[in-house]
């Protein structure tokens, strides 16, 4: 009794406003801000200032200005008359571009290895791990130097291309080879696969719900491949096969017309999938070991082969574990391909860096570059946080 | 390349933070403390800057920061040589990062005034050529139509060339690549059919790199003009002076005849200009804020600019240069001394 009204007595009525934790936080959090935004000010500022003192060009008008130099590959159409901008658009195509299709075949090499790691043969499991551990802890530029080295070196010169197929030639300036000329027709076979590729989507649907309700299969993945060659193939056939080729020919240094990979750009393509797709395989095999054995077990002891197992039981599962860790991959895979600098590949930085050196303006320069790389990466880490939920176990 | 951007990041950043980098006689201070001078340089050009295999730099490049120093410091070798790429050179020159550029630097107008740059006296006329292998039989640049074309990127190298074949109406493919190495190696493993830059440096490449030098020719045709000359930052005149005079007495010296070998000599000279050069009759060295000693120290320590000239360049080297437009102009050459007095 004596002890109550004692802690009674000493209880204070209210804590002051400055122990209150959650205003202390707010504080705190103010605080941080101001700091943070004061020395950003401060280094603009300063920057500035100090630029202006040494009269240096600042601010964004070189990218009206006329560009002057050269560009060697251009999703674009693009000549020294253009503009920096321009010039700048052209380097951002040409990393979108690599980094895409990094992404893309360094996910499926990727897969592949990873799966193979588990392979129960054992030729096949040492060559997946023999993959992973060489190409994993070699640098990446040594990578890049080392495939760009081989293409150059190990190709003949152009005069001398070996002809793979005809009009299919390899040389040290590259691979070229036919592409069809523009052809009214080919917008309608464009359609007829986007007519082909929305069948196929619904013929899956449709034999979904059917084996929901009555169990009955329906081979919907062959009839989607079939209506989305099949339909393009019939208008091409129907048109009367209107197929020019546009073939690439020896005129005096090197091949003109037709497609053409550049050495630069395939040896940038190569080292980012192979050394991203090291790293991937480790994930994908992380992500099926994740998925427990007994899983496994269950589905062969329902009847389902090895494929289905896979496609069916295990993988949905190991989606989970794989997807969130992809994002880094695919993160560093797109700011890798800006070490296409040193073997010349004209991309964001490469073109970036020529701009700053003939105007000056570095200041300007880096922020672009931070600038686009922030947004890209921001980009896809939205898509895969979207993928992400759409695999994420629901919980009911 | 990452390391590069962070570099480029770390140089913004030194711009930002370090205040007041350009300010009237800052730079000698600066100098005079770190007891050095830091002198931006190419990171490989036979003849005109290169490390020997102890790591001891030597090259016309290098002997003009060594003169800076023995005008400075009465020794030639108080210098930091920092070599930095093409595209390097002004981000580190701005954020001073060094305090002089003696990196084969062509003087154009828009350097000189939107980088915030101040051009010496040019130390060496160059013009930009075309190096090809002889197999391909091109006798002239106006055949390379459809050519690939390794270039040095944040050069005005690589605007000259798209100036020329655009105005010749023709096309060419640029394989644009930062390191030296690297770009001399495409161009003779065969990636492109022609390297292009100044004709001094393609000939040292040639000579110097070349798997069998007469293997390949440099093309007639000189595309542009290219004065190269050392470089320093806006708003520092008393540097700028510095490295200008520096630069005329070396230029001075073998139009009076005056040598690293007679200097001692040429101090018992009558001539009042000479007197007035050497120190002997002070004034001109307190003028730039230096010792008397200053153009002595120069000419005792590296030589006069002729001496330069022949033992990195000419007569005396392998490269075998003719003096041609860098004679004097009693000579018929374009090297012309403003009076030190």
């Amino acid at each position: 009794m004596a002890t109550e009204t004692a802690t009674a007595a000493s209880r204070p009525g209210r804590a002051p406003r400055w122990n209150d934790p959650r205003i202390r936080s707010v504080v705190w959090q103010i605080l941080f801000v101001g700091i943070v935004v004061a020395l950003v000010a401060f280094l603009v500022h300063n920057t500035l200032v100090n630029l202006r003192r040494q009269n240096i060009a600042s601010g964004f008008g070189f990218l009206d200005r006329e560009a002057a130099f050269g560009i060697g590959e251009s999703l674009i159409a693009y000549s020294p008359a253009d503009t920096y901008a321009r010039a700048f658009l052209v380097g951002l195509l040409n990393t979108l571009y690599v980094s895409a299709l990094g992404i893309v075949l360094a996910t499926v090499l990727g897969t592949v290895m990873g799966i193979a790691r588990l392979s129960s043969n054992w030729l096949i499991r040492k060559l997946a791990q023999v993959y992973v551990e060489t190409f994993r802890n070699i640098p990446l530029l040594l990578q890049l130097f080392f495939w760009w080295a081989m293409l150059r070196v190990s190709a003949p010169a152009p005069r001398q291309a070996w002809e793979l197929l005809p009009g299919v030639l390899v040389s040290n300036r590259g691979f070229v080879y036919p592409v069809p000329t523009a052809d009214p027709v080919h917008h309608w076979m464009l359609l007829a696969v986007a007519l082909g590729i929305a069948g196929a989507i619904g013929v899956s649907r449709r034999s979904k719900r059917r084996q929901v309700l009555t169990g009955a299969q329906f081979p919907s993945g062959w009839v989607g491949l079939a209506l989305i060659v099949g339909l393009p193939l019939l208008v091409f056939l129907a048109a009367g096969m209107p197929l020019e080729l546009d073939w690439p020919e020896l005129k005096g240094f090197n091949f003109v017309g037709g497609g053409a990979v550049s050495p630069e750009f395939a040896a940038l393509l190569i080292g980012l999938t192979v050394y991203t797709g090291s790293f991937i395989a480790e994930i994908v095999r992380a992500g099926i070991l994740a998925v427990s054995w007994g899983q496994s077990e269950a589905a062969s002891a329902l009847g389902l082969k090895s494929g289905q197992r896979m496609r069916l039981i295990v993988l949905p599962q190991a989606l989970r574990v794989i997807v969130p860790p992809m994002t880094s991959e695919y993160l560093s895979l797109t700011k890798n391909s800006s070490l296409a600098v040193a073997i010349g590949y004209p991309d964001l930085v490469s073109i970036a860096g020529t701009t700053m050196n003939q105007t000056g303006q570095a200041v300007e320069g880096i922020a672009m570059i931070m600038a686009v790389y922030l947004v890209i990466s921001l980009l896809i880490s939205l898509f895969m946080n979207l993928y992400n939920r759409s695999v994420a176990l629901v919980e009911r | 390349m990452f390391k590069k951007l962070w570099v480029e990041m770390l140089v913004v950043a030194a711009v930002t933070a370090l205040g007041g980098v350009a300010q009237a006689g800052v730079t000698l201070d600066k100098v005079k403390q770190a007891g050095q001078i830091s002198c931006g340089v190419p990171t490989s050009i036979t003849g005109f800057a290169a490390p020997d295999s102890q790591g001891r730099w030597s090259g016309f490049d290098i002997d003009i920061c060594k003169a800076l120093s023995a005008a400075i410091f009465g020794a030639a070798d108080k210098v930091n040589y920092v070599p930095l790429s093409a595209q390097q050179r002004f981000t580190a020159l701005q954020s001073g990062e060094v305090d002089v550029l003696s990196n084969n630097t062509t003087d154009t107008l828009q350097r000189d005034t939107e980088l915030g740059l101040n051009f010496a006296p040019v130390v060496f006329y160059d013009g930009q050529g075309f190096l090809v292998s002889k197999k391909l039989g091109v006798k002239s640049a106006k055949e390379l139509n459809g050519a690939t074309i390794c270039v040095s990127p944040g050069t005005t190298t690589e605007l000259n060339l798209a100036d020329y074949f655009r105005s010749s109406k023709m096309d060419f493919k640029p394989v644009v690549i930062e390191k030296v190495d690297e770009l001399r190696a495409a161009f003779f493993s065969g990636r492109c059919d022609v390297l292009t830059g100044d004709a001094s440096a393609l000939n040292a490449t040639r000579l110097g790199q070349a798997p069998n030098p007469d293997d390949y020719v440099i093309l007639p045709e000189r595309i542009s003009k290219e004065p190269l000359a050392p470089v320093v930052r806006h708003g520092d005149d008393q540097w700028d002076d510095i490295v200008r005079w520096t630069v005329y007495a070396l230029i001075e010296a073998e139009e009076k005849g005056i040598t690293s070998k007679n200097v001692d000599d040429k101090l018992k000279s009558d001539d009042p200009s000479i007197k007035r050069m050497l120190g002997v009759t002070p004034g001109m060295g307190k003028a730039l804020g230096l010792d008397e000693k200053w153009a002595y120290n120069e000419i005792k320590l590296v030589g006069n600019y002729g001496e330069i000239f022949d033992r990195n360049l000419g007569k005396d080297t392998e490269l075998k240069f003719e003096r041609g437009l860098n004679d004097l102009w009693t000579h018929g050459g374009l090297m012309y001394a403003m009076p030190i007095r």
